[in-house]
């Protein structure tokens, strides 16, 4: 019981993490402008230069970093002062919380002592992640409201019922899979995914749940404004919705905050239904092949592997947010809120029954 | 270290609630609701009632205060055309009665030691399921109804306007 | 000091949350300041007001809020107290068996009509 490993271990895994996802954050708004220009045959960012050297537009995060801290901040005419102040502080801190419960490695060995790589490995797990990402609304509507004007307060009020009109939904899509992993903490969930399904398939959340797997997803995507879902900033009727006033850094916070979202959304997504660290077939001590053949790995490659595996699954979920938004086109306001509650709703219930069902069965000795 | 905590959640709770009633925006009322709401969150996290502290948060904090900025927004009056209050007997009676309570709680308190902390997974989701799904199933059961009469009730208030 | 440090369980998990916190609140807190205090502040009338498509506003921005919003957020509120009873149960779920089955069957079969009356009323449209 040695305090100082403690805290060093605590402190060295939220800067990790930390690291991480900002990372991704700043690669994310490039790779959002550099792929969108793939997509649609353009350049895209290739202008901002250190000594010449451009590589591929990389540059553009930090010039707009820059640009951001030395623009003019100013409150709007009107605004009410205080709650205008408040908005973005509402908007990151939640975001940055969202952080702590994702697990991104396998347990390590550290001075003989077991350390879970893993901000905070709460019994809580999904449910702390659900309180305070819930949170992020207050930021949107308080946005929207103490601007003092039309295009924020409307972009707000649709984003905020928006969000939580897929909360719900969110919420009851992944009860089937705690319902099969008996677990809402997130190493629990995790492990349950490295055994075998029928002795060949990995035993995902994605082959177990795929009604799930699909719901989650579109929750995830109303949740975080993305299209089809980004109607709250639809550039042609809201102008940007409820972040229209804010300029300088405060704006760039709300982006910042939606960045975060985004990352630790694909992670929690890769955690849930992909395995998160597991890599398919791999054991503590190489693979295991069904069929009966098995490789020996050693154990730092295991290590190595099952990282990789983690980071591969989140940048991979990170490009389908670009993807999905040139490919769909956005959805109208009443279509959203219809596909919330009228569909998104009855197929989790329905999903939740047969998941019952069939774990009845299975657990009966059925199959 | 835990009642040091206990006290400074607890504290920022208190001051939190009278912030809640004493400030004249209704705005900044609700936000500081959700300061309370967090801290008693915490408390519960002192005391290992985990799930509770995260349905806290996520009933309360999330939910029931979205309804009520929604309704804020919903009324939106002008900052300059907030009721201001003159009620000052009602003032009055109001601090006699929060005296009032604060007595009888310390009074109260006098008779009852700290409890001994509780074990470390006695408000887990799993401990508190299994005391809800057996011991407790007839008002898990009528919860629902309690539920479905909610959603009829604000229908009916809301229909006129529909 | 060392007495009252070992009072204090560093490997919780909840003491890395409250460092977390602590680290969110700093630098949402942080940030806003920075901006404040870079960056050139000159005043003009026409760029501190607020947006309208490059015009005066015409009207105060004080639109009341549709009733439906209000609607959405109770309904809101009550699903996701089903959900949060729902948690404990699917974590039980393989425990409970059967019974399980047929008591959550009964609590959403309750609430499902709530649903229902919600969508047969046109609480669920939008225009």
């Amino acid at each position: 019981m040695n305090p100082l490993f403690d805290i060093a271990v605590s402190v060295a895994r939220i800067a990790v993490f930390f690291a991480f996802v900002f990372g991704l954050v700043v690669v994310m708004t490039w790779v959002e402008r550099k792929g969108a220009a793939y997509i649609q045959d353009r350049r895209g960012p290739n202008r901002a230069s250190i000594m010449g050297v451009t590589l591929f537009g990389m540059f553009h995060p930090l010039a707009d970093a820059l640009k951001f801290l030395f623009k003019e901040d100013f409150i709007p005419d009107g605004a009410h002062r205080l709650f205008y102040q408040l908005a973005p502080m509402f908007a990151l801190a939640p975001a940055i919380l969202t952080m702590a419960v994702v697990p991104f490695g396998p347990p390590v060995t550290i001075a003989g002592k077991q350390v879970a790589l893993h901000i905070a490995d709460l019994n809580v797990g999904i449910l702390y992640l659900f309180a305070v990402s819930g949170m992020a609304v207050y930021g949107i509507v308080l946005a929207g409201w103490s601007s003092n004007s039309k295009y924020p307060l409307l972009g707000g009020l649709r984003s905020s019922a928006q969000m939580i009109s897929y909360e719900v939904s969110m919420g009851l899509s992944v009860v089937g899979i705690l319902m099969v992993f008996q677990s809402v903490q997130l190493s629990a969930i995790v492990r349950g995914q490295g055994e075998l399904l029928f002795g060949i398939l990995p035993r995902w959340g994605v082959f177990v749940q795929p009604l799930g797997f699909i719901l989650f997803v579109t929750a995830l995507y109303a949740e975080a404004n993305r299209t089809p879902f980004d109607l709250p900033e639809g550039e042609s009727e809201l102008v940007a919705g409820y972040h229209t006033e804010y300029a300088s850094f405060k704006f760039s916070m709300f982006m910042m905050a939606e960045y975060i979202h985004l990352v630790v959304g694909a992670a929690v997504l890769a955690t849930l239904f992909f395995g998160g660290w597991q890599f398919p077939y791999l054991g503590d001590s190489g693979f295991a092949f069904p069929g009966g053949i098995s490789v020996a790995v050693p154990a730092w490659a295991v290590f190595l592997l099952r990282i990789g595996s983690f980071v591969g699954k989140t940048l991979f979920f990170c490009w389908l947010y670009v993807w999905v938004r040139w490919t769909i086109p956005r959805f109208r306001y009443d279509q959203v809120m219809r596909l919330g509650w009228k569909v998104m709703l009855p197929l989790a219930l329905a999903n939740i029954f047969v998941t019952g069902i069939v774990l009845l069965l299975i657990d009966r000795g059925g199959f | 270290m835990e009642p040091i905590l206990f006290m400074l959640f607890g504290a920022i709770a208190v001051g939190g609630a009278i912030m809640v009633v004493t400030r004249k925006h209704p705005m900044a009322s609700a936000l500081y609701l959700i300061l309370t709401l967090f801290s008693v969150a915490a408390l519960f996290v002192l005391r290992q009632a985990h799930f509770l502290a995260a349905i806290q948060v996520i009933v309360y904090a999330g939910a029931i205060v979205v309804l009520f900025i929604f309704v804020i927004m919903l009324i939106n009056v002008p900052e300059n055309r907030l009721p201001v209050e003159r009620a000052t007997v009602m003032r009055l009676l109001g601090v006699i009665a929060a005296g009032l309570l604060i007595l009888e709680t310390a009074l109260l308190a006098r008779r009852f030691a700290m409890p001994a902390a509780p074990a470390a997974d006695s408000g887990s989701v799993q401990a508190v399921g299994r005391a809800l799904f057996t011991d407790y199933l007839l008002a898990f059961e009528i919860t629902s109804v309690l539920l479905l009469a909610a959603v009829i009730g604000a229908i009916t208030l809301a229909k006129k306007k529909i | 000091m060392a007495n009252f440090l070992s009072t204090i369980q560093f490997s919780d998990p909840y003491f890395s949350v409250l460092l977390l916190l602590a680290i969110a609140l700093v630098m949402s807190v942080g940030f806003v300041f920075l901006s404040q205090a870079l960056g050139p502040k000159r005043y003009d009338r026409v760029k501190y007001s607020v947006y309208e498509c490059g015009v005066d506003p015409f009207t105060p921005a004080s639109v009341r809020v549709s009733v439906k919003f209000y609607l959405v957020a109770l309904l809101f509120i009550l699903f996701d107290l089903e959900a949060a009873f729902l948690y404990p149960w699917a974590v039980l779920y393989r425990e409970l068996g059967l019974f399980g089955l047929v008591e959550m069957g009964i609590f959403i079969l309750i609430l499902l009509a709530g649903l229902i009356y919600a969508w047969k009323k046109g609480a669920l449209e939008w225009q």
